[in-house]
């Protein structure tokens, strides 16, 4: 794949959306409106934990300018008992979280919305809902949430027969571990904390949700999955799904956060109750308080290598919040902590605890990177003890093709060593670092990666150009990758091909852009279609030609005689044969639809160098590297962006973001002034060293790049600090009042 | 209270509306006139996605009140290409300086506003003028490349 | 929010005659960075906002007979740095003002705003404090002036009396051998609010320095000026001994609160190490000066 000849794979094509994005025409979900549109708010809860006794609406209905209210009694009832999943998601779960039913369980919880004329007027009705709560104490830490006297969040809840805040836990086994540590020489163990940090997509979430008389709905709206609207709408409101269209709006970043919904449904039945199409969007307020992190974490990782560097045994207890409803990315967590590693005894087990915080969603690799910073601290430290070179140590135990993962897949080629051998010969990590509390840290980072349901269709339109049509909503310039390929595969230009994102009444079924799974899958469909169109194309032209199809060959955007008649027609272009399609057997076009298999993991390694102000405990980063195994760089700046995008995340991550809880179970920091995410000052340019292992499951060798790039980061900050201070701090974030005290009292302890 | 009438200059265009006091700038450029390009994602002034410029002054229409407008001309992201694009605009379609692009307006307004003042910038002075401009999917890597080469381009064409 | 009214007058006397006349509930509106995001919050209910941008005393920048300046309170900090010599014999007052938010909101802000808001965190506050600004303020019963660290009187809170506009500010003129600086401790390089800011303004005479003062912020309820730290550094050469003790002195001035940017142990240490290095800018600068 990494074929010289590619004309459009590799190169850094100007992406079709482009334009539209850089003029302000692009529309976003907060961009549309409809006639007769009116406004929905929501009512949110003032306590982190109260059962709801009783809701009285009659004053907010009375308001003037007030179209509609909704409670959760106007939803579909998803009893506890009885699961209802959807993907990683449940709808019992997903119900409760859009609207409170029983009980409020966090401050900010959806109690009630209101449709009205103006977003003020609603804003007014919901002032006048009448909520009688029944106010329980809360829990918002992971150890306030499994103390032995805990508030108990949900009674159907047991863990160990007992009704608890455990909600699940997740165990991989591999070997027998006491007998690996019994091997070691050096043998090291920590427990780490970080925090909640939020996706902090610039765009809030929003949607306008127009619901006729005879319930056709349609749903306008900013989402990782047109389909998963759909799907969560049905579910929820009880509209069919062939009733609803739900049409993907350009998204402004999700990250993860926008792979469930939180307004849709409750658009929906404002809509349906109004008789009017409703317009709802959060403000960032609202995001912050009400919408998920990815999971604050305890973890404790026990490691143990032999004097020569051969890690023997791994052992990590991770847990993680799920917020108020169950279901943190433990997997995540627990699964790729030590999969970058060929270890023989692996014990890795998860809990999963909920607590008064807003329930998670996914986040950039969900739950791998809190497991990465707890293994490659811990790994930074084991090879200082034994007197190894970090990136030795991790290159002596690799995981490689063959290496049997205790989360399960044995590998296929994976280009893991090559990160490391990458970083190891790298301008960045041969240059000494010269400055007095500089650091130099390294980490590395699995990711699965995914594959799973995606739709295309090619079309071939009548002036002999392309259209493409998937299911996936484009974030970070994946049409444009789209566009590449399929001008490869058909030998045309670049600039005749056409990419769309299908809304659900015009695409078939693609599940979310997510996992790192939007390129690797809609690629496959795309390639399989295309080769469906240039069989057609083949097909005409052999009509045409009056010799049979397979004397004829596609070649350089052409059609041409081959074999015995090669030469005895002129070669016939795509224009040429569009515009004969008629006589020829109708319209040129062909679509595909597929689960796909072999997404194959994905490795990064991280070179980072920070500054160290010791005065104020302020941590810079000054160089940051990211070399990582894409497969198959489709787009090159692209893929860069998502690279670029996953350190600029790990380093906020690391140093800086984190919710702030006051004493009353409030997230005290829910806007971007205290929620501190890099600004463009905070960071050094942010370098890739691309790695093409082409994957051998796929068409043109694509692995998912944009998850793993988030994963090593916090670890790598984290190592580099004690580098540069000589101190392992294993809280996150490393802020400046953690590194201050701890720079402090280690001066102290050194005095002494 | 009965609404105020503004006369004001968008995108070079007198333009007249009508607001309520407490409407910001932002809410009149999305909701009342349409544009929509000026995006909203913080309403406090920390993110920068609203940028637009008053008086030829880089500002956040979040905050400022829509009345304020009256009187004096107020350029957005949809008045920044004529038949063809800024050169920003088109070099940061060429070097992928965008992703999701829902901070691509207002960095694209900022951008603008530094190089007026400033033709040759520093990568230092790029990333403080545009501190107040968040974007969450680039690590403003490509971003601040694209502003200086354009810098360049720009220094070059006037030569 | 429609229930708002929004006034606009070309005079202070109007400008006057109109906040005095709403009720408590008025509020002046110059650059709005702070007004506006209390509004949207639900924290103000203004009943009425009077923006003084037509005002011309309160956008006014001159230079006083004796040498000093007089700056309007409701001019940008981007306008300021647009001025030729206002930049170049107050530095640190005008870094201040322009540490305030983003390029955005620096469009906007004023010195004027930021000191009314009566935040203890405002970033050019402190800067002004060591300068020794008077603030002229003018109501229904006429013109006062206020020294700088007398109007705030707590969080969100002035001693404005009610109907009263602050006017401008006025600088004094600066002997040769005089600068100011202003550091603030933030988390990230931009866009956060003040842990700690301190101003320091000092006049040097063959490397002894004959006057100063140094303004503290975002360590008590108020901006403060430390009278402790000043009489440190007078009279010394700014040697070691004298700035160690001035820096204690601004440790010891500290009344913080343990708060979502900052705990008081470290806040308390932060003003020291600030006091040092705001103390080496100025003097660098006083050096040239």
């Amino acid at each position: 794949m990494n074929d010289q000849s590619n004309k459009w794979i590799g190169k850094r094509t100007v992406r079709p959306d482009g334009a539209d994005k850089v003029t302000g025409r692009a529309a976003y979900a907060a961009d549309a409106s409809m006639p007769g549109m009116i406004w929905g708010k929501v009512l949110r809860s003032p306590h982190p934990h109260a059962v709801i006794k009783s809701i009285d609406t009659s004053k907010a209905e009375a308001l003037p300018g007030v179209k509609a209210v909704a409670t959760a009694a106007d939803f579909v009832d998803f009893p506890t008992d009885t699961p209802v999943p959807l993907g990683i998601q449940d709808m019992r779960w997903m119900s409760r979280n859009i609207l409170a039913k029983e009980k409020v369980l966090f401050h900010g919880h959806p109690i009630a919305a209101v449709a009205a004329m103006s977003e003020e007027i609603a804003a007014e009705a919901c002032a006048l809902i009448e909520v009688e709560y029944d106010v329980l104490p809360f829990a918002i830490e992971i150890d306030d949430a499994i103390a032995k006297d805990a508030p108990i969040l949900h009674d159907f809840i047991q863990f160990e027969g007992k009704p608890s805040n455990i909600a699940g836990t997740l165990e991989h086994t591999l070997g027998d571990v006491d007998a690996g540590f019994a091997e070691a020489d050096v043998i090291v163990e920590r427990s780490f904390t970080t925090k909640p940090v939020h996706q902090g997509y610039i765009e809030t979430h929003a949607c306008v949700v127009s619901v006729a008389p005879d319930d056709r709905t349609t749903i306008w709206s900013s989402s990782q999955g047109q389909f998963m609207v759909r799907a969560m709408t049905t579910f929820l409101t009880g509209i069919p799904q062939s009733k609803i269209n739900a049409i993907p709006a350009e998204i402004g970043g999700g990250f993860g956060g926008k792979t469930i919904v939180y307004l849709e449904p409750v658009a929906t039945i404002l809509s349906k109750k109004s008789g009017r199409p409703v317009k709802m969007v959060m403000n960032r307020e609202e995001v912050m308080r009400a919408t998920g992190p990815t999971s604050g974490s305890k973890s404790t990782v026990k490691i143990g290598a032999k004097k020569d560097g051969t890690i023997v045994a791994g052992e990590g207890t991770f847990y993680l919040q799920a917020g108020c409803l169950p279901g943190s990315p433990i997997r995540g967590a627990a699964g790729c902590a030590f999969a970058p590693y060929d270890i023989k005894n692996v014990h890795s087990f998860g809990y999963d605890v909920v607590s008064n915080r807003s329930k998670v969603a996914a986040y950039r690799a969900p739950g791998a990177p809190i497991g990465a910073f707890a293994v490659e601290s811990v790994l930074d430290e084991v090879a200082e003890k034994i007197g190894m070179d970090p990136l030795k140590l991790r290159l002596k135990n690799a995981a490689k093709e063959g290496t049997k993962a205790a989360h399960g897949p044995t590998f296929p080629r994976i280009g893991y060593v090559e990160t490391l051998e990458a970083a190891l010969n790298s301008d960045h990590y041969k240059t000494p670092l010269t400055g007095k509390f500089q650091g130099r840290g390294v980490a590395s980072g699995f990711w699965f990666n995914a594959g799973g349901e995606s739709s295309a269709q090619v079309n071939i339109t009548e002036d002999g150009n392309v259209v493409v049509t998937t299911g996936h909503p484009d974030i970070g310039g994946s049409r444009a990758s789209i566009a590449n390929i399929t001008a490869e595969l058909l030998g045309i230009d670049y600039d005749q091909v056409s990419v769309q994102i299908g809304d659900t009444a015009s695409v078939g079924y693609s599940n979310l852009t997510g996992g790192s799974r939007v390129l690797f899958a809609s690629a496959m469909v795309v390639t399989e279609s295309a080769a469906e169109v240039i069989e057609q194309l083949k097909g005409r032209a052999a009509k045409i030609w009056g010799i049979d199809p397979s004397q004829v060959v596609w070649e350089g955007g052409e059609a041409r005689p081959m074999g015995e008649h090669s030469g005895n027609f002129p070669s016939m272009t795509l224009g040429e044969l569009a515009a004969k399609a008629n006589a020829t057997g109708g319209p040129i076009g062909a679509g595909s639809q597929s689960n796909t298999v072999g997404a194959e993991g994905g490795f990064a390694t991280h070179v980072c160098d920070v500054e160290v102000d010791v005065d104020l405990g302020i941590v810079r980063v000054l160089r940051y590297t990211c070399f990582q195994d894409v497969g198959r760089a489709i787009h090159p700046s692209y893929v860069e962006g998502q690279l670029q995008g996953g350190m600029a995340q790990g380093i906020g991550w690391a140093i800086n973001e984190e919710y702030i809880y006051n004493k009353k179970g409030q997230v005290d920091n829910p806007g971007f002034l205290d929620y501190r995410m890099p600004v463009c000052s905070d960071l050094p340019m942010l370098d890739c060293g691309i790695i093409e292992i082409p994957n051998p499951k796929h068409p043109q060798g694509v692995r998912g790049v944009g998850e793993v790039p988030l994963v090593p980061g916090p670890a790598a900050v984290r190592n580099a600090v004690f580098d540069a201070l000589g101190i392992r701090i294993d809280d996150l974030p490393l802020s400046p009042p953690t590194v201050l005290a701890a720079f402090d009292a280690n001066s102290r302890q050194a005095a002494e | 209270m009965a609404k105020i009438h503004v006369s004001t200059t968008i995108n070079g265009e007198p333009t007249e509306f009508l607001c309520d006091a407490g409407d910001s700038m932002l809410d009149a450029l999305r909701d009342t006139l349409g544009l929509t390009g000026s995006k909203e994602g913080c309403g406090t002034g920390d993110c920068g996605a609203c940028s637009v410029t008053l008086d030829g002054r880089l500002v956040c229409s979040c905050l400022m009140l829509a009345a304020e407008a009256d009187g004096h001309k107020v350029e957005t992201i949809e008045g920044m290409a004529s038949d063809h694009l800024h050169p920003l605009q088109q070099k940061f379609l060429e070097s992928a300086a965008l992703q999701c692009g829902i901070c691509t307006p207002g960095m694209l307004i900022a951008a603008k506003s530094l190089l007026e003042r400033n033709p040759d910038p520093t990568e230092t002075e790029v990333r403080f003028w545009l501190a107040g401009n968040l974007c969450r999917c680039t690590g403003y890597d490509k971003i601040v490349r694209a502003v200086m080469e354009t810098a360049a381009d720009m220094r070059e064409a006037a030569r | 929010m429609s229930d708002i009214r929004y006034l606009a007058p070309h005079t202070l006397d109007d400008a006057i005659a109109q906040y005095a006349a709403a009720d408590g509930a008025a509020r002046i509106l110059a650059g709005g960075t702070d007004l506006l995001v209390q509004m949207r919050s639900g924290v103000l209910k203004p009943s009425t906002i009077v923006d003084v941008k037509k005002v011309p005393e309160l956008m006014a920048v001159e230079e006083t007979a004796d040498g000093g300046f007089r700056i309007g309170a409701a001019v940008s900090g981007a306008a300021l740095e647009e001025h030729a010599k206002f930049g170049k014999v107050w530095p640190g007052v005008l870094e201040g003002l322009n540490l305030i938010g983003s390029t955005q909101v620096q469009g906007r802000a004023s010195m004027g705003g930021n000191l009314c808001n009566g935040s203890p965190a405002g970033d050019s506050v402190p800067a002004l404090v060591a300068a020794g600004v008077v603030a002229t303020i003018k109501g229904p019963n006429g013109t006062r002036e206020m020294k700088v660290e007398d109007v705030p009187a707590g969080p969100g809170k002035t001693n404005l009396k009610p109907g009263e506009i602050l006017v401008s500010f006025t600088f004094p003129a600066r002997p040769k051998g005089s600068s100011d600086a202003y550091l603030r401790m933030i988390p990230r390089t931009e866009m956060d609010i003040a842990v700690v800011g301190v101003g320091v303004s000092l006049t040097l005479d063959a490397g002894t320095c004959t006057a100063a003062r140094v303004g503290l912020g975002a360590v008590a309820p108020t901006v403060l000026l430390v009278a402790d730290a000043a009489k440190a550094l007078i009279g010394s050469k700014l040697d070691d001994a004298a700035i160690e003790a001035a820096a204690a002195a601004c440790s010891a001035a500290c009344n913080p609160i343990d708060d979502k940017r900052g705990t008081i142990e470290y806040r308390t240490k932060v003003a020291g190490v600030l006091l040092k290095r705001a103390t080496a800018i100025a003097a660098e600068r006083a050096g040239r000066a």
